[in-house]
């Protein structure tokens, strides 16, 4: 194990670093391009023999990702905003393929107008595009999540994205611990597809099927990111195992006897983290529950966390017009139908980017714990 | 059987049973692509009436594996299974993507630019049957200079995209222009691509029966036609600068191409005219490439 002071996009890189991708087609976008530069690195050092593909497209990059995974190795990229919403056709091109790509997209508004700011939009939009999603709110998080995900994207053959914010954690510094390639190479078998594009195989893909077939074909997809769960809970454990770090699909923070959980997703958890701790300290009883796995949804975790719970705020710092914060939404219709669920607040906080320090939180909680919820997200700035 | 000046060496890869229209040249050029190209090969088609020969699932009419992609990402797909078979030791198998015009000089062109530039080792081949004719005949980028389309039905206001100077622009090791009229010069060109590494491009003018309005027997004459009349010369370019020329044109007025096709039952003797003079003055340009 080595110990580094790395920013979170460099710690994502020694994430790929460690997984050994065959193929890596890549496309610059700020704030992603830093990941894609320490891997273009790591392979002038001889430290990654990975094969680099410098594409013209995110849509390219993700077309060679599809392909190259069909033929049988493991591959990465990386992008965001923009690029991630280019690449939307083949993110379900990748999925209805089956194919276990890993990608990590740092989560930046979405034009127009043009910002570079931490907002989550971008990936929430993809979440019905067939991938499994991470957010993180570390570096050091990204850096072991990446493994992770390729544990479980090979164990149930559904590709899947690793997020974190722009700046906040992309660009920020830490302390990360560098696991060993020992360690990498234990807990990561090989990557060994049952099926692959090989003459001396002979099997295609992609051609046009009858409804009968499509059916089928969604059917095994939705079975799959159903055992996605189980399977990415099971990667967590044999982590810890191994590093003595795991996170768990959801992690709750000071819950014990809480009159409201604040819930939430990537770095405002941190931040949340902070903000329990003070009003802890005066007695306020309330805790955190992080959702680090979105897809699919761990429904029944969820269910169980916050049976019995007076109220839940959500802290959303992404957006969809006519829906309100993706994490409200998706809380509400986890928790449907549970008799001693909890009352909801949604609140939209940080959306754009805008700064949500301890304090902004600490005074949500209080109007929360004080005024009853309205069925739609409220902008809270 | 039909006595024909000369005799094609093929791999049985392509069956017959596949659902191209009858006398399709579209079919007739896969047969010969895959033919050639054998067994280790992996082909790659996005949308298409080439997606249509292949055959739905589970039934395929080649026996290779054969992915079909998203219509614009043909290049980059190819170039993905490229590098994955390197990386694994199976350099040995040939890569090629086989697109129509719509996929190629259209929606596809991003991705062939880039594949082109990164000097990918694949195969490109573009069925070239001038407009989205999967579709119903709509106008693409290399439909002709005042051909009807159900999208340009008063005839296409601009020119022909010279798709094949593009490329050789892009300074790959081989680019190549064929037709399904002449067989064997379409074949060889094939296995001289095959033998080639990095980057390879041929684009084959299909004429398109129901799309050009194309009488079923008459798709290698109209081939043979375009060539004759100078409208679609076969040549190579190597490396962007060596040019051969294989067939050019033999004098033959345009209007022997253009009576025979629906597509231009609407041009003015004016008009047709006026297609002769571009076509001659394009002939006379292009043969200044091959002067040494």
């Amino acid at each position: 194990m080595t110990r580094m002071l790395l920013n979170g996009n460099h710690a994502a890189a020694h994430g790929v670093r460690l997984a050994h991708p065959k193929v890596v087609p890549v496309y610059p976008i700020t704030p992603q391009t830093p990941i894609l530069e320490k891997i273009s690195e790591f392979q002038l050092q001889g430290i990654m023999d990975a094969d680099l593909m410098t594409m013209e497209s995110e849509h390219s990059a993700m077309a060679a990702c599809i392909t190259a995974s069909l033929t049988g190795v493991r591959v990465f990229t990386a992008t965001a905003s923009q690029g991630l919403m280019l690449m939307h056709e083949m993110l379900h091109y990748a999925s209805g393929a089956q194919t276990p790509i890993v990608m990590c997209n740092v989560n930046r508004t979405i034009g127009s107008p043009w910002g570079f700011w931490p907002d989550q939009t971008d990936s929430l939009a993809q979440r019905d595009t067939g991938w499994i999603q991470y957010y993180c709110e570390s570096a050091q998080e990204s850096l072991d999540t990446v493994l992770q995900a390729y544990w479980v994207a090979e164990k149930v053959l559904l590709p899947a994205m690793v997020m974190h914010e722009a700046f906040y954690v992309s660009h920020a510094l830490e302390i990360v611990d560098i696991p060993s390639q020992e360690i990498a190479d234990a807990y990561l078998p090989p990557f060994n597809p049952p099926h692959r594009l090989d003459p001396e195989i002979g099997a295609s893909w992609g051609n046009v099927v009858d409804q009968d077939m499509f059916n089928r074909h969604r059917e095994t997809l939705g079975n799959s990111m159903e055992a996605a769960v189980e399977a990415a809970l099971e990667a967590d454990k044999l982590w810890k195992k191994l590093t003595g770090r795991g996170y768990g699909v959801i992690e709750t923070y000071r819950c014990e006897g809480a009159e409201l959980i604040i819930a939430t997703t990537g770095s405002m958890a941190g931040t949340v983290r902070e903000a329990v701790d003070q009003m802890r300290d005066h007695g306020v009883a309330v805790g955190l529950l992080k959702v680090k796995l979105f897809r699919p949804f761990p429904v029944d975790l969820v269910r169980r966390t916050l049976d019995g719970v007076p109220k839940v705020m959500v802290l959303d710092r992404n957006f969809a017009p006519g829906t309100g914060g993706f994490l409200h939404h998706e809380l509400k219709a986890a928790l449907y139908g549970l008799q001693n669920g909890p009352v909801i607040h949604g609140y939209l906080a940080g959306v754009g980017g805008t700064n949500v320090p301890p304090v902004k939180i600490t005074g949500l909680a209080q109007e929360a714990l004080e005024e009853e919820p309205t069925v739609l997200s409220v902008w809270k700035g | 059987m039909i006595n024909v000046a000369y005799e094609i060496a093929e791999e049985k890869i392509f069956c017959s049973g596949h659902h191209a229209c009858p006398g399709c040249n579209a079919a007739l050029a896969f047969r010969y692509i895959v033919n050639t190209l054998g067994k280790d090969t992996i082909a790659v088609v996005p949308p298409s009436c080439g997606a249509i020969i292949s055959g739905p699932q589970p039934l395929s009419s080649m026996r290779i594996p054969v992915y079909q992609t998203t219509l614009e990402a043909s290049a980059a797909s190819a170039a993905g299974i490229k590098r994955a078979l390197k990386t694994q030791g199976k350099d040995h198998v040939h890569v090629v993507a086989i697109a129509g015009d719509g996929g190629t000089y259209d929606i596809g062109f991003q991705s062939l630019s880039s594949a082109a530039e990164r000097n990918e080792d694949i195969i490109y081949i573009c069925l070239d049957n001038e407009g989205y004719m999967n579709t119903g005949a709509q106008k693409s980028s290399s439909t002709p200079y005042l051909a009807y389309t159900t999208s340009t039905p008063g005839g296409k206001p601009t020119a022909k995209k010279n798709v094949a100077e593009i490329m050789a622009a892009h300074r790959i090791p081989y680019m190549a222009t064929a037709t399904t009229g002449y067989l064997d010069d379409l074949a060889n060109k094939v296995r001289k691509a095959k033998d080639i590494r990095g980057m390879r491009f041929i684009v084959i003018l299909i004429p398109c029966l129901d799309g050009w309005g194309v009488a079923d027997h008459e798709g290698a004459k109209i081939s043979r036609l375009a060539v004759q009349t100078g409208v679609f010369p076969l040549y190579e370019v190597e490396y962007g600068t060596k040019y051969t020329l294989n067939y050019g044109s033999q004098g033959i007025p345009v209007a022997a191409y253009i009576n025979r096709q629906k597509r231009y039952r609407h041009l003015s003797p004016e008009q047709i005219d006026e297609i002769q003079q571009v076509v001659d003055a394009d002939w006379e340009n292009f043969k200044a490439k091959f002067t040494t």
